[in-house]
């Protein structure tokens, strides 16, 4: 696998070579895909190692790619304030019971994130502390920002609850 | 005799006294909508007496769907929804958005364009630290700085209706440039603004900034440290204020920041008072860019603020009503909009509140497949329970002033 010149690929290719099932350097965008059981060891891995240092988790969100399979991907986007360099994380992603492991115990940044798009693509994270709708109300039914999830449909108008 | 006997009272032992009486903690409903909060956003207090225990912070009251109305219309057709994130500095959600579209099309905007961009930008930051600041003032029950903040904002957005035609949701920002250039007596009024303005903020400095009430209620109070913040992707002045001078304008300028002269502040602390004195210094600095942006502007003169790219630019009035090719190219450009090449990229600038970014994916046609905001508010909104805890109830209204989370931006 190619790591396109970026030091953080060429660093995560030499230490977990099976994790990563294709990276790609388009647009400038570092990008490694890596498989979904060997997450949290990568996102560990680059979180630690004194020369890649990505101490923030800027964003988690996901992309529903109907009808590709797999559907979903989860994308991850790192910093580092220490060394101002950006990596993406992607995990691909089955439309039958989609799940990801969570990585809310490396950045807590993670948890609302997931929140959010366990709500908007019904993508469970497992070891989640709480995962919870966060954006729309628990009586919502569906998860919006799905692909086939039609834009006009109506939801029931809920009551404030305490 | 034997004497009769009276029960007494038993006498209350010394521990009885000691001994813990029932307690629990009380939980207390602030918002969706509080006199002391702006932003419609509820608060789940778990309450010891006055202190915080914990804070569910639910958010979601102004959910819209921004992203799934996105991937139902064009490119062109999202920048209005971009205005309404974050409504007090919405021309930087603009150019976030198309900035993000321009690198997947791999477009270079021409310097007079960049210019305006930062100069619109600008004035839209200065309206925003002007509403929190001021917005803060009001909820410590301070109403005559925030008669000051809002008579300057009156001004900033002035001005962008001067430059955008619109105060609020400016849509000014287009797909490879701007709507339109600098009116002529644009110059000489925005300089006149920017005196007005740092009249206006001496005006605020001298009510608030020493005033003991203020600084009472802002010093020590919602404490975050530097570690705290980047592990919570915590970024802007929230970041700026417990030391890290990060920002994206020095880290990775885009436009033409790199060629303007401005400091960024930081604080020591990481405490309300150093996020209010962050804001105060970045308003002046602001200033300072925007005086450098109207020099620079007057000396590149009139001249084009668009690529001529014609996949994302119409092609000139005459030329359409004359020609049978860029009168097809027209219409082909509003009914259809821009194609863009399919691909993904992540863009990300810094707003009034942190890094705004936006991640966009394409399939080559003219609909995005994902339009993804990374929303500052609602990132660092998330440790305001961690700044809070053992914390008093009143604290949290500085606290939350200052994070500044705006409801369009948090819940798209």
């Amino acid at each position: 696998m190619e790591d396109h010149g970026v030091p953080a690929l060429r660093r995560l290719l030499a230490t977990l070579p099976d994790a990563v099932a294709s990276t790609h350097a388009r647009l400038g965008d570092a990008t490694a895909v890596v498989a979904a059981a060997r997450l949290v060891d990568a996102m560990r891995f680059l979180r630690d190692d004194k020369a890649l240092a990505f101490d923030m988790l800027s964003d988690v969100c996901a992309v529903d790619y109907l009808p590709r399979k797999p559907r979903f991907e989860v994308v991850y986007h790192l910093y580092s304030v220490a060394k101002n360099h950006r990596l993406r994380v992607k995990v691909l992603v089955n439309e039958d019971a989609p799940s990801v492991p969570s990585v809310v115990s490396l950045w807590p940044s993670a948890n609302w994130m997931e929140r959010e798009v366990w709500d908007l693509y019904g993508i469970r994270f497992d070891g989640h502390p709480d995962l919870r709708r966060i954006l729309l109300y628990d009586e919502f039914e569906g998860h919006p920002l799905r692909k086939d999830y039609p834009k006009e449909r109506r939801q029931p108008l809920v009551g404030p609850r305490n | 005799m034997a004497q009769p006997h009276f029960p007494t009272a038993p006498h209350p032992a010394e521990d009885d006294f000691e001994r813990d009486l029932h307690t629990e903690h009380q939980l207390l409903n602030m918002g969706p909508s509080h006199p002391a909060t702006h932003g419609t956003v509820k608060f789940l207090v778990e309450l010891d007496g006055e202190n915080i225990v914990n804070i569910d912070v639910q958010v979601g009251y102004l959910h819209r769907g921004f992203e799934k109305e996105c991937e139902a219309g064009t490119w062109y057709q999202a920048i209005p929804y971009t205005d309404r994130l974050n409504y007090n500095s919405a021309v930087l959600a603009n150019l976030g958005f198309c900035m993000a579209v321009e690198k997947l099309l791999g477009i270079e905007t021409p310097e007079r364009c960049q210019w305006l961009r930062v100069l619109a930008g600008e004035i839209s930051r200065l309206g925003d630290h002007l509403t929190r600041c001021g917005a803060a003032c009001l909820e410590l029950q301070a109403m005559t700085p925030f008669l000051y903040g809002i008579e300057a904002r009156e001004l900033t957005w002035d001005h962008l209706e001067m430059l955008c035609g619109a105060r609020v949701t400016s849509n000014y920002i287009r797909i490879g440039g701007v709507k339109h250039g600098m009116p002529p007596d644009f110059p000489t009024s925005c300089r006149a603004f920017i005196a007005k303005t740092r009249e206006l903020l001496r005006d605020f400095d001298d009510v608030v900034t020493s005033n003991r009430i203020f600084v009472d209620r802002l010093q020590g109070t919602g404490v975050i440290d530097r570690a705290t913040c980047i592990k919570y992707g915590v970024t802007g002045p929230i970041l700026r204020s417990t030391g890290e001078p990060l920002d994206l304008r020095k880290q990775e300028p885009y436009l033409v920041y790199d060629q303007i002269d401005f400091d960024v502040p930081v604080g020591t602390v990481g405490d309300n008072y150093d996020r209010y004195l962050v804001c105060v210094e970045e308003m002046h600095q602001t200033l300072r860019i925007v005086e450098q942006c109207l020099a620079k502007l007057e000396e590149l003169g009139p001249g084009p603020v668009n690529v001529s790219d014609p996949r994302v630019r119409w092609p000139a009035k005459g030329r359409v009503f004359n020609h049978m090719e860029e009168l097809i190219q027209q219409f082909k450009a509003v009914t259809e909009g821009p194609r863009v090449p399919a691909g993904e990229g992540y863009t990300a600038i810094e707003s009034a509140n942190g890094e705004l970014g936006f991640y966009l994916v394409s399939d080559g046609s003219a609909v995005p497949v994902k339009v993804r905001c990374r929303p500052p508010s609602f990132i660092n909104l998330a440790p305001m329970s961690e700044m809070l805890k053992g914390a008093m109830l009143a604290d949290l209204i500085p606290t939350f002033d200052f994070i500044n989370m705006i409801g369009g931006e948090c819940d798209r």
